[in-house]
């Protein structure tokens, strides 16, 4: 198993390039997520606002 | 085939569509990924030998050159939407463009970071101004240059026409990043990149590149029509059927 870690000695190269390539995919997905709760928020005020009898 | 292709080109038809589409590609993305790296790490050999004698970190190989690939074609994919966009004039093609633009410079960015990883170990140097990292580095500006083009005006109308000519004018990167390897004289310009042919590689090693190339082109459909569905919705939000699909989420 630490062999595996260590990839010959290259294990800081390895999973350096490893690792950018995972925490951005994730945060782009989480940031994907988050954007998509905030756009459906977003529009239900704007009917409340609308439903209300806002003058706007 | 009478199949009316205009009627896809409606977002509020394409919103659904995406929506039951990306489960699918989420799927395919997480398949090909196990497959992709177990075969990458398990079933490949540890060294290069011979001509390449190349260690382990030669594994970044199956993230490198999909995300290069991948951050050249995203980039195909973009100019195409925005140009199908400036000469139909459907809304949905500059929003298609628009939803492409961040995965595509995310691949543009790790293609570049993991490049550097390797040409650490292998070349001694993270960064060289080789005309291969010089011409991706440009393209990570172009879809920089878009999104903030197209931030940069209120008017969406006029913001999609702006940046999408941005957009057709940085296509020629892509051509120059494919051919920037050829140096005609090696004494005038140097390339660190090796001419690469698909041919020559070995099988397991080839195997996992494509694997992980359509795990990244899967992954992108999946984000892409994430962030289409968030646009759509915004820009659609005063029609009837946003309006509709509003009120029927709010009753359940």
């Amino acid at each position: 198993m630490s062999e595996f870690f260590s990839q010959g000695g290259f294990a800081f190269f390895v999973w350096g390039a490893y690792g950018m390539v995972a925490l951005l995919l994730v945060a782009e997905i989480l940031q994907l997520r988050a954007e998509w709760r905030t756009i459906w928020s977003r529009l239900g005020r704007l009917t409340r606002m609308r439903d209300s009898g806002g003058t706007e | 085939m009478a199949l009316n292709w205009f009627k896809f080109a409606s977002p509020a038809t394409f919103y659904p569509i995406a929506g039951r589409l990306i489960p699918v590609f989420w799927i395919l993305t997480l398949l090909l990924l196990a497959i992709g790296l177990y075969w990458g790490f398990f079933e490949t050999a540890s060294q290069l030998g011979g001509s390449n004698p190349q260690k382990e970190y030669y594994r970044i190989i199956f993230i490198h050159v999909p995300s290069a690939w991948m951050s050249m074609w995203l980039y195909i994919v973009m100019v195409a939407w925005a140009a199908i966009g400036l000469i139909f004039n459907t809304r949905l093609s500059f929003m298609m463009a628009n939803a492409v633009a961040p995965t595509g410079a995310i691949f543009t960015f790790l293609a570049l970071w993991t490049g550097a990883f390797w040409g650490r170990p292998s070349w001694g140097t993270y960064w060289d101004w080789d005309p291969r990292l010089t011409s991706e580095l440009v393209l990570f500006f172009m879809y920089i240059g878009y999104m903030a083009l197209h931030s940069a005006i209120d008017d969406t109308r006029r913001a999609d026409r702006a940046s999408a000519l941005l957009a057709i004018v940085g296509l020629i990167m892509v051509p120059v990043i494919f051919w920037s390897i050829n140096c005609p004289d090696p004494n005038q310009c140097a390339a660190l990149h090796q001419r690469s042919n698909l041919t020559r590689i070995d099988g397991n090693i080839l195997f996992s590149m494509l694997t992980m190339t359509l795990a990244f082109w899967m992954y992108s459909f999946a984000t892409t029509f994430m962030r289409l569905r968030g646009i759509i919705l915004t820009r659609e939000a005063e029609n009837t059927w946003v309006q509709d699909l509003l009120n029927a989420r709010g009753r359940t």
